[in-house]
């Protein structure tokens, strides 16, 4: 193992001589504490390198010792329903109240393996050995890592095992025994390999109208949120993680709050996953790095996020990244960018932002696994841009990545109008491949009423700048009519409460059945402005409350009511356009 | 541990608040110095940088008197620490805990390193106690829980302090006695009559002897100003933690804080961020904020009630802006509403508490009160909006609904968010429903049925669905 000696230290940075070999991005342990460090830079024999700890109490003399491999995370069994920091060392109570520094690697844990194969059958990346199962009862896939192939010379009987234990012994091509478990380290700046990247096809069903029905993505796609404080960014990030449909959640609080992350650890136990019935926990891997934890640590906590989101992807799982948020990983960036001394770019930001960037939203996609299975993995990452400026930096780069973007608004969110997202700034590139989804789902008309939609709320915002200067009665009732429908929309299909046990999800049956009758009423209500009814006389139907109410009146389990409600809806409006003759006349 | 190793006459050069020493014995990173200088004045100092021929001490007080060759620096062996009490209790301390009050040191029974390490988010026990503030604005609209941090977003003359002191008069949980609870304010820059007022407004209320007061005024030096909150919450901890007291902490003013932290940055030369501010600014105002909480298996929450005054009103600022990111929320104070006499001058719309959603409703306090906030919001922000309309072309072009809501927003304000004392959340709700009483039913979309025949009135609102039921 090579060996440094500390000469210079400042702050997370510092320098130490050597004459062994030393990599970039190697991991080097420093001190007696041994805190996890990552060497960025080597000159002759002296090698600088970044610490993801504090460094109080260090001094010139103390030793740096070289790991030997890439700064690397160990991937297993022993991942989900758990709660890590920024370098995937389990956080756990027993650590105590506070996290010190010279935090250990995670300890072997003990698995049930069961083999799914016998010696002398042939493995290549990817081929399923068998499975482990835990103490909680959930099993996982063990697969051959990446990088190994050949021949099982040898393969343990079904039995407990430590999850580092080599269950597997392979022969290559080349003679050599390679040792498996049922877990391995893997680089985490690394990408892991697929055998090839497939289109997107399906939408990663989230349970929100907003998303779902406007502006939908799709698995293996990308997504930005990027809202001002106050917006609702954390609150829709653990929305998500709660009830879209993907296999597993990886969610990783980057620079964020620590109630924040007690919060997720207190409420996700309780809940249930719709689709199967086990807590929610399970399919769940937190990774906190708190606002006031390590800075370095920040920067690494994104790479280690997507490299375990890979890890199960390649066991042909759904799983979706949220990564909140990605400017404080930003802002990390360029700390220990000035600390280095590099020549800032824009608001301070190293130049090589856009591609760091560039980077991890590339490492979202819908793949065929190096096993032949279909994983996908969607990253959406929220973004804090300073006073809810869109044209920051991050903002502006991570709209060159992103294909979904979730605009958040400040002035919905001020009405607690939540999700406050902001139907005319936000946007989708994933519709197209999205239509046959709806159409599954008994809703062929979804583009074209979407699209309605749309059209209502921006010219929603022409007509009100227009009522500002000549007062809203004077509008004509078309345009009266227009404003009226706007609202509705917003009030009875965007507006969705996370806390309201009976909207928080909404399946999409529900979100069809919604979108169709407010669609019916946009039609009935212009047939009857054509047929000269007084505006007035729809505005105060009181079918409109109803409408109005249905997100929370109607649930999931009473779906019969929304034929109730657009029964009346047309008895309503044929009893208006009835009298209108009689009227007239 | 504490040693005494004392080094005479090292020093080469003092820039700014940098002192440059030859290193002639074995110390760490961020080591606590004490600098002598000739007259035998004592100023506090951590070693920054370290290598193998000279180390940089960081001065954290003026090095105005410093000489190179008959300054004396002597090194703690570890990193800055706070000896910590009971008897801190009543006391009145300096920004760095020395005495102010005349009395003897603080007897130590703990000493804790001033800069307080991470919360283990797995030991964080989720805030959920609501307290009740005695104010209509904050109880009902936007409730505070044990454990948050809330900042007050105020404006230079506005009655921030006020506000502060009634918050911590009155902050009791629903139903309970007030415990032991305990107040620790620390003044950051500040002028010496604001922390004399809050110390009588406490003494008023029989408080003091529950109470710290840490004060670094304004004419103290600003590196000691970035010590100052760390201290205090050192304190605070100690109090919450190890004798188990709700402890609220009062930090006053923030936005001098991160001044000093601007200053001390540009003195050590670093590259600065948006308008000069150091970019780890978020990073900093994080270490303090985050150590609000509630740790599983203790007694004692501490909650932090920061008070910033934002810079020319503008809450885009650096300031307000990295605060309200790390903050559960932020109460914002309004200058027009105090222009009008309204107290607490509280602007309900930009003010959150993010932390509400799980204090509040079944439980723990009202059933039916997250859905009248939700209610009270959304009414609210309509009355804004067509008060902008009004006041383009009066209210005379308003439709009769509008008109209703632009008074239903003057009544808010007059009723609801006006108020002479303390009220009970009970007495908070109660105004609040009947404000909504103006409202035409339609429009009350934030509620149930059931909700409205509970509070706005009992006769059928909705006379076609009526029918039906009845037809069923």
């Amino acid at each position: 193992m090579s060996e440094a000696r500390i000469t210079w230290i400042s702050g997370p940075v510092l320098r130490a001589t050597t004459d062994d070999v030393f990599h970039i991005n190697e991991a080097v342990f420093v001190g007696a504490n041994r805190l996890l460090g990552e060497v960025i830079r080597i000159e002759q024999n002296t090698i600088v390198a970044q610490a993801y700890e504090d460094t109080s109490g260090l001094r010139p003399g103390d030793t740096v010792h070289g790991d030997g491999m890439p700064l690397s995370v160990k991937l297993g069994p022993a991942l989900l329903g758990n709660i890590f920091d920024g370098l995937l060392r389990p956080l756990t109570r027993e650590l105590g109240d506070y996290v010190q520094p010279g935090m250990k690697a995670p300890p072997p844990q003990v698995f049930e393996f069961a083999p799914a194969l016998q010696a002398g059958e042939t493995v290549r990346p990817g081929s399923v050995l068998g499975s482990a199962t835990g103490s909680g009862g959930l099993s996982q896939a063990v697969l051959v890592p990446p990088h190994i192939s050949g021949t099982v010379v040898e393969i343990s009987g079904p039995g407990q095992y430590q999850d580092e234990q080599t269950i597997c012994t392979v022969r290559d091509e080349s003679g050599a025994e390679q040792p498996v478990a049922m877990s391995h380290p893997w680089p985490i700046r690394e990408p892991r390999p697929v055998t090839q990247r497939l289109p997107t096809s399906r939408p990663l069903f989230t349970g929100q109208r907003i998303l779902d029905s406007i502006f939908p993505l799709a698995c293996g796609g990308r997504a930005a949120m990027p809202g001002g404080f106050g917006t609702g960014k954390t609150v829709l990030q653990e929305t998500l993680s709660k009830w879209c449909d993907a296999d597993i959640i990886v969610y990783v609080g980057c620079g964020e709050r620590g109630n924040e992350m007690a919060g997720v650890l207190h409420d996700l136990p309780a809940l249930e996953d719709p689709r199967t019935g086990r807590p929610l926990m399970e399919r769940t891997l937190i990774i906190a790095n708190t606002s006031n934890m390590p800075v370095a640590a920040r920067e690494a906590s994104i790479y280690t996020a997507v490299t375990v989101a890979e890890y199960f992807r390649d066991q042909g799982l759904r799983v979706s990244l949220m990564a909140d948020s990605t400017s404080r990983w930003a802002e990390a960036l360029r700390e220990v960018s000035g600390r280095l001394g590099e020549i800032p770019g824009e608001a301070g930001y190293p130049a090589y932002l856009s591609s760091r960037l560039a980077d991890f939203y590339e490492r979202a996609a819908n793949v065929r696994t190096l096993g032949g299975e279909h994983g996908s993995l969607s990253i959406i990452g929220a973004v804090s841009p300073p006073s809810a400026d869109f044209s920051e930096p991050v903002t502006t780069h991570t709209k060159r990545y992103v294909r979904v973007f979730w605009a958040l608004d400040s002035t919905r969110a001020q009405a607690r109008f939540y999700p406050a997202i902001h139907p005319l700034q936000s946007y989708s590139g994933d519709i197209g491949d999205l239509v046959d989804f709806w159409q599954e789902h008994n809703h062929p008309h979804w583009p074209e009423q979407r699209r309605r939609f749309l059209t209502l709320l921006a010219e929603q915002t022409r007509l009100e700048r227009m009522a500002r200067i000549v007062g809203k009665d004077a509008l004509p009732p078309r345009q009266q009519h227009i404003l009226l429908c706007a609202e509705l929309v917003s009030d009875g299909f965007l507006r969705q409460s996370a806390y309201s046990e009976i909207d928080r999800y909404c399946s999409p049956a529900r979100q069809a059945r919604m979108m169709q009758l407010l669609t019916r009423f946009i039609e009935l209500s212009e047939q009857a402005i054509e047929q000269k009814v007084e505006f007035e006389r729809i505005n105060t139907l009181p079918i409109l409350r109803r409408l109005r109410r249905m997100n929370e009146d109607i649930g999931e389990q009473d779906m019969e009511q929304f034929e109730t409600l657009r029964t009346d809806m047309e008895n309503a409006f044929a009893a208006l356009t009835k009298q209108v003759p009689g009227r007239v006349g | 541990m504490l040693v005494d190793v004392r080094s005479h006459g090292t020093a080469t050069q003092i820039e700014g608040p940098l002192l440059f020493l030859r290193r002639n014995i074995d110390v760490g990173l961020n080591d606590a110095v004490e600098i002598i200088d000739a007259r035998g004045r004592k100023r506090l100092g951590r070693i920054a940088t370290l290598d193998d021929d000279s180390m940089i001490v960081e001065v954290l007080e003026s090095t105005s008197g410093l000489s190179l060759a008959d300054t004396t620096v002597r090194f703690m062996g570890e990193a800055l620490h706070f000896g910590v009490g009971p008897d801190l209790l009543g006391r009145i301390l300096d920004g760095v805990g020395r005495p102010l009050d005349g009395g003897p040191p603080v007897s130590a029974s703990r000493r804790l390193r001033i800069d307080g390490a991470a919360i283990n988010p797995a030991a964080r026990e989720y805030p959920r106690d609501f307290i009740e503030t005695g104010i209509s604005s904050i109880d009902l609209m936007n409730s505070l829980v044990r454990g948050q941090k809330l900042p007050i977003f105020s404006g230079s003359g506005l009655p921030h302090d006020r506000l502060a002191t009634e918050i911590a008069r009155h902050a009791k949980l629903l139903g309970e006695e007030a415990g032991s609870f305990a107040v620790v304010f620390v003044a950051i820059g500040v002028s010496y009559d604001i922390a004399e007022q809050f110390r009588r407004a406490m003494e008023n209320s029989g408080a003091l002897e529950h109470t710290v007061l840490f004060l670094n005024l304004a004419s103290d030096s600003s590196t000691q100003r970035l010590l100052a909150p760390r201290y205090a919450l050192t304190a605070a901890e100690y109090l919450a933690y190890s004798e188990d007291r709700h402890v609220l902490v009062i930090m006053t003013d923030m936005t001098n804080y991160c001044e000093a932290l601007r200053e001390v940055s540009a003195s050590h030369g670093e590259i600065p961020s948006r308008k000069g501010y150091p970019g780890y600014m978020y990073s900093d105002l994080a270490t303090l904020f985050e150590r609000a909480g509630c740790i599983m298996g203790k007694a004692g929450t501490l909650t932090q009630l920061p008070i910033l005054t934002i810079p020319s009103d503008d809450i885009t600022h650096p300031i307000p802006d990295l605060t309200g990111y790390i903050t559960e929320g932020q109460i914002v104070l309004d200058r027009e509403l105090d222009r009008r006499d309204i107290y607490p001058p509280i602007r309900v719309l930009p003010s959150l508490s993010r932390l509400m959603k799980d204090g509040t409703g079944k439980g723990f306090t009202h059933d039916d009160h997250p859905a009248l906030a939700n209610q009270l919001y959304a009414a609210y922000a309509r009355a804004m909006h067509v008060r902008v309309l009004a006041s383009i072309m009066g209210s005379e072009g308003l439709s009769d609904h509008d008109r209703l809501f632009l008074e239903f927003g003057d009544r808010f304000e007059q009723e609801l968010l006006q108020q002479d004392s303390a009220r009970s959340l009970a007495q908070s709700m109660e105004i609040g429903w009947g404000l909504l009483q103006q409202i035409p039913v339609l429009e009350l979309t934030r509620l149930s049925d059931e909700q409205i025949k509970r509070h706005i009135r009992a006769q059928p609102l909705n006379p076609e669905q009526e029918g039906e039921d009845a037809g069923q």
